[in-house]
């Protein structure tokens, strides 16, 4: 069993704004408030990447936000979703011809959900967040059953833990 | 003298929705400097107006930012209807002037919430965050959408508010003047927010002229520069007097927006009062030559957008200088001798847009 099952129904969000127009930004922070009101589900946005399960990406990401985007990334503990929130996060939307813009968060790191619109409803943001909760929990199996299956080996092969 | 270190404040900040790097240099916890670097969201839509018709750039001007959106459409549509010389009905130029009170609301109260949040204050937060969804409903109801509108147009606005939806707005609006009034009293008169904002980050009247500060964050200097003033849209015949404080601290600025909210809901019931007849656009024909600096009030204060067309149905250049980036030299200025707690409020006193700035 995975240290980690208490979480499994109160992810932690992580949400960072790569380039975007600050439309779907405010939604996403219109989600925490009393109409939405997400955190009734456990739902946490934290400022910590180290402490996040799911990472929140809006905008079509430029040159510069490549980086901190991917140092966010690979700050956050396995098993992680990424949701990636907008048309310019999914594409690049209307800057998709901007000099400035790569075009998308899945040329620099892997998407698990897309959630559409310009810019996003809150409720779509959430729909987005309760499929990425099913995939953090596929991921999560995953882990949980390759370490067994290396603990068994390990065993079979009679080296101790 | 205390050792000096260098504090990185950003790109990525729990208390920031949007990137902006500030590297702060302190003698132990006090701010002696303040160095920032903008770039985050720097996406290069000045060019996209060589690759759009002026017509369909009115979407992508809209998307500068979120939260005015509605404003950056209506100074774009401005500039070009002036070099074409187009007069736009009584009608659309009062319809603009409710939605873009409406936006100001909104930015206003999210700004509200936001600057709770910095100082700690989560009730606070979340009561403005309630009040701003009902703003939120009145603009899903007329435009469509939410965040971004769509609805101003080269030539005046494409979609009508009916007189039963007008009359509903003026009835709720007492209601929710006084829920406005109710929330106002805790920014303004309660001790621990005067306490944690009274004397922080003080800025003089000269200083905030020299330094060309814009908007709120003047007016709380006692710098009196209101772009609505000049009367574009229907602030003319409202007539319109500028809200201003003197103290210049993190509490005026507070003050400043909190009054706003106040004089947008009497601009609204005066605009639905007056709101004239007619048609809502008028037909535009030809291509835009030559060029004009329009000018908008917008929540954060003075957005100019320079616009020059050639004669082709796209235009030679668009500049946009938002209000954000005037008043970024303020903030530099404001951050030294500070707390490094008391960091976050004063960068949320500026009301800071990054998206505008970087564009």
């Amino acid at each position: 069993m995975s240290t980690m099952a208490f979480l499994k129904r109160s992810p932690w969000i992580l949400h960072y704004d790569a380039s975007s127009c600050n439309g779907c930004d405010i939604e996403v922070l219109a989600c925490l408030t009393p109409l939405y009101d997400v955190e009734r589900f456990g739902i946490i946005n934290t400022g910590n990447p180290k402490h996040a399960d799911i990472l929140l990406i809006t905008g079509g990401i430029n040159e510069l936000n490549k980086a901190v985007v991917r140092n966010l990334y690979e700050q956050m503990p396995e098993p992680k979703v990424v949701v990636a929130i907008g048309a310019c996060a999914a594409t690049g939307g209307i800057f998709r011809e901007c000099y400035n813009i790569t075009g998308g968060v899945d040329k620099v790191i892997p998407v698990d959900v897309y959630v559409p619109g310009c810019a996003a409803r809150p409720e779509q943001i959430i729909d987005g967040v309760v499929t990425a909760l099913g995939i953090l929990e596929e991921k999560r199996m995953k882990m949980s059953g390759a370490a067994q299956t290396k603990e068994e080996t390990r065993h079979a092969v009679g080296e101790s833990t | 003298m205390p050792e000096r270190i260098v504090v990185p404040f950003g790109p990525q900040h729990p208390v920031l929705p949007e990137p902006i790097h500030v590297d702060l240099v302190l003698e132990d916890e006090k701010v002696v400097e303040a160095i920032p670097s903008i770039g985050y969201i720097h996406r290069g839509l000045e060019q996209l107006v060589q690759k759009r018709e002026y017509t369909e750039y009115v979407y992508v001007a809209e998307r500068i930012c979120g939260i005015c959106s509605f404003m950056h459409a209506l100074c774009y549509s401005q500039g070009v209807e002036q070099i074409m010389g187009i007069e736009v009905p009584d009608r659309a130029k009062y319809l603009r002037t409710i939605w873009s009170e409406c936006s100001r609301l909104h930015s206003h109260l999210l700004w509200l919430g936001l600057f709770a949040d910095g100082m700690g204050f989560e009730n606070l937060f979340m009561r403005s965050w309630q009040l701003r969804e009902s703003v939120l409903d009145v603009l899903e109801d007329t435009t469509g959408g939410r965040v971004i509108q769509g609805t101003c147009k080269v030539g005046g606005v494409r979609r009508d508010i009916g007189q039963e939806k007008l009359d509903e707005m003026h009835h709720t609006l007492d209601p929710f003047e006084q829920q406005c009034r109710d929330l106002g009293d805790v920014f303004l008169n309660d001790e621990t927010v005067k306490y944690r904002l009274q004397g922080l980050g003080v800025i003089g009247k000269d200083e905030a002229y020299a330094l060309g500060a814009v908007g709120p964050t003047a007016r709380g200097s006692g710098v009196p520069v209101d772009i609505r003033e000049t009367g574009y849209a229907a602030y003319g015949d409202l007539g319109f007097k500028p809200v201003v404080e003197t103290a210049g601290d993190c509490y005026a600025r507070c003050a400043v927006r909190v009054k706003e909210v106040y004089a947008s809901i009497d601009l609204i019931r005066r605009a639905i009062d007056g709101m004239p007849e007619g048609p809502l656009d008028v037909k535009v024909k030809g291509t835009p030559d030559g060029e004009y600096f329009s000018r908008v009030e917008q929540p954060r204060g003075e957005v100019i957008h320079y616009l020059r067309g050639d004669g082709t149905k796209h235009l030679a250049r668009a500049r946009i200088r938002t209000p954000t980036l005037a008043n970024i030299p303020m903030l530099v200025k404001m951050l030294p001798g500070a707390q490094l707690a008391d960091v976050p409020v004063v960068v949320l006193s500026i009301d800071p847009c990054i998206s505008c700035t970087e564009r």
